[in-house]
């Protein structure tokens, strides 16, 4: 294991410090216990929106905090859902009256500890509501497994459900908007390498040299199918194809095509796929109308990428649009 | 058996699973996400540092919600939420009885199950650290009624999660984070199943050698 870290230990603990150095105009960092809120929250009269779960995944969470986006991050430690506790005190500095939104990717544990948590602050007044994010298609039954995952899409969950509470929409309205990207989303993620925790000291899994993981989560647990490698062009339209048919997306759509790297792909990889993308979209009659292509959501130093396709309206569109201002994403303010 | 075996165990608690955290570490890296070792062994070091503090006068019940209310605030993953649960009802069924009999002892450890299926929903065949506890809970309900003593119900236990532990190798998972895996988890022992085998075997254990002590 090569890895640019001091004590494993404290992986989580000094970044988090780094991105207080970085970023303290737009984000407050607290340390026992770990969570990040936004530098003029709580904002009287706004929905506070939470999110949060293991590190390794930067800049989810903690670089979506600010204007137009997360109230506050809570990274637990790498891969590892936060407690209950610091869940509980970034709901409690983010509440400005309206209600607090969790925003919960679809794993068990992120699941187990962010119900914990929002039973505590509903004890102590707070009016929390929840919303679980699982847009990934690689898992296919959900009935017999803890469910589909949460992957890429959050990120556009995060970003139109801040816009909608930065505009002054209420608790309900705001977890509907929620609801309605994460209904509206797929994404399917592939991997070349896995990823080390430091901690663990060696790779999640073994790939061969030219073998990649169809299906991969975020959290270096392997996928559902390991195939021989690919030239890019093919693999993209085993990616897509699963996507398009489980919405099901239709000639017509207009969408927003997403394209993630993992942390170890360099973006022109990532530009060669969502080229690919764009031309398969393209001969279905699907218009790209808005685009993201970067490393967003990642799994610590994995080779791979995922592709979300998100079907726009024209609400959804708008809120899009809204300025942000956060550390990872940043426009019109 | 009373506070001291309560204590005992949880200090033989937090040592096997120190010893076993690489090997854990290594059986969640084959069908999960490869903390479980690391986070229960973060866990169990912070229960350990709190122990200390514990009135004098405590009973079993206390030092059970202690564990329980470290590791929800301590572990973070599913097991966090999971084991703390399980601690927590078992604090509650022995209540403030400073001395356990055996119905005591089967009454703690059905609780803690019955409280990993309460957050769990995890059935036994699940692959689960259900399928150490259950078949621990029949094991010490079976002994129980045969009229074994609380040593002799706690090996019980011990034994029938250790097999459980076992049986999860060749299952598919149907809760957690192997279950994206489907068959490929086949061949695998469940992380959980193996570190709950390990804390009921330390419960039999440190029964044991409380029991030698006063014999």
């Amino acid at each position: 294991m090569k890895k640019l870290i001091n004590d494993p230990k404290n992986v989580v603990a000094e970044a988090v410090a780094g991105i207080s150095a970085a970023h303290g105009d737009l984000v407050t960092v607290f340390y026992d216990p770990i969570y990040i809120v936004r530098k003029d929250a709580p904002i009287s009269g706004k929905v506070g929106l939470v999110s949060g779960g293991g590190g390794g995944h930067e800049p989810l969470h903690g670089g979506f905090v600010g204007f137009g986006m997360l109230d506050a991050a809570v990274p637990g430690p790498i891969f590892t859902s936060p407690t209950p506790d610091p869940i509980l005190a970034a709901t409690k500095a983010v509440d400005g009256g309206a209600g607090v939104l969790h925003i919960v990717k679809n794993y068990t544990g992120d699941v187990l500890n962010f119900e914990t948590a929002a039973d505590l602050a509903s004890a102590d007044g707070i009016e929390v509501r929840t919303v679980i994010v699982d847009d990934d298609v690689a898992v296919k039954d959900s009935l017999y497994t803890a469910g589909r995952r949460g992957v890429a899409g959050t990120v556009l969950v995060e970003k139109i459900a801040g816009a909608a509470a930065e505009r002054g929409a209420d608790l309900d309205a705001v977890t509907a908007v929620a609801t309605k990207v994460n209904a509206q989303t797929r994404t399917l993620g592939i991997a070349l390498t896995a990823p080390t925790v430091p901690h663990a000291g060696e790779p999640s899994f073994t790939l061969a040299d030219d073998e990649i993981e169809i299906g991969i989560g975020i959290h270096g647990e392997p996928g559902r199918e390991r195939i021989k490698l690919e030239p890019a062009d093919a693999i993209v339209d085993r990616m897509l194809a699963p996507i398009l048919e489980d919405l099901p997306f239709a000639s017509g759509d207009s969408v927003l095509l997403f394209v993630n790297g993992m942390g170890g792909t360099p973006l022109v990889e990532l530009y060669i796929v969502f080229r690919r993308a764009a031309e398969v979209l393209a001969e279905q009659g699907i218009t790209v109308t808005r685009t993201l292509v970067g490393n967003f959501v990642t799994s610590l130093e994995m080779q791979g990428a995922s592709i979300t396709v998100l079907k726009l309206d024209d609400e959804l569109t708008e809120l899009w649009d809204a300025p942000v201002q956060t550390a990872a994403l940043r426009w019109g303010r | 058996m009373g506070i001291t075996w309560v204590t005992d165990w949880i200090r033989q608690s937090a040592r096997v699973i120190s010893e076993h955290r690489v090997e854990l570490i290594t059986l969640d890296r084959e069908i999960g996400d490869g903390d479980h070792g690391e986070n229960l062994d973060r866990g169990f070091t912070a229960v350990m540092a709190k122990l200390d503090d514990l009135p004098p006068n405590s009973v079993p019940g206390d030092a059970l919600k202690l564990v329980a209310t470290t590791l929800i605030s301590t572990v973070g993953g599913a097991s966090g939420p999971l084991l703390g649960t399980a601690y927590l009802k078992a604090a509650g069924a022995v209540g403030k009885e400073p001395e356990l009999d055996g119905a005591a002892i089967v009454a703690l450890l059905t609780a803690a199950r019955d409280g990993v299926v309460l957050r769990g929903k995890a059935e036994v065949g699940d692959k689960t650290m259900i399928d150490s506890w259950s078949p621990a809970v029949d094991a010490a309900t079976a002994a129980l009624a045969e009229g074994k003593n609380e040593v002799q119900i706690l090996q019980a236990a011990a034994d029938a999660a250790e097999a459980g532990a076992e049986s999860t190798e060749p299952l598919i998972a149907r809760k957690g984070r192997a279950s994206y895996l489907g068959e490929r988890a086949i061949g695998h022992r469940d992380p959980g199943s193996q570190s709950s085998a390990l804390l009921i075997r330390a419960a039999a254990d440190t029964a044991a050698a409380d029991e030698s002590v006063v014999a």
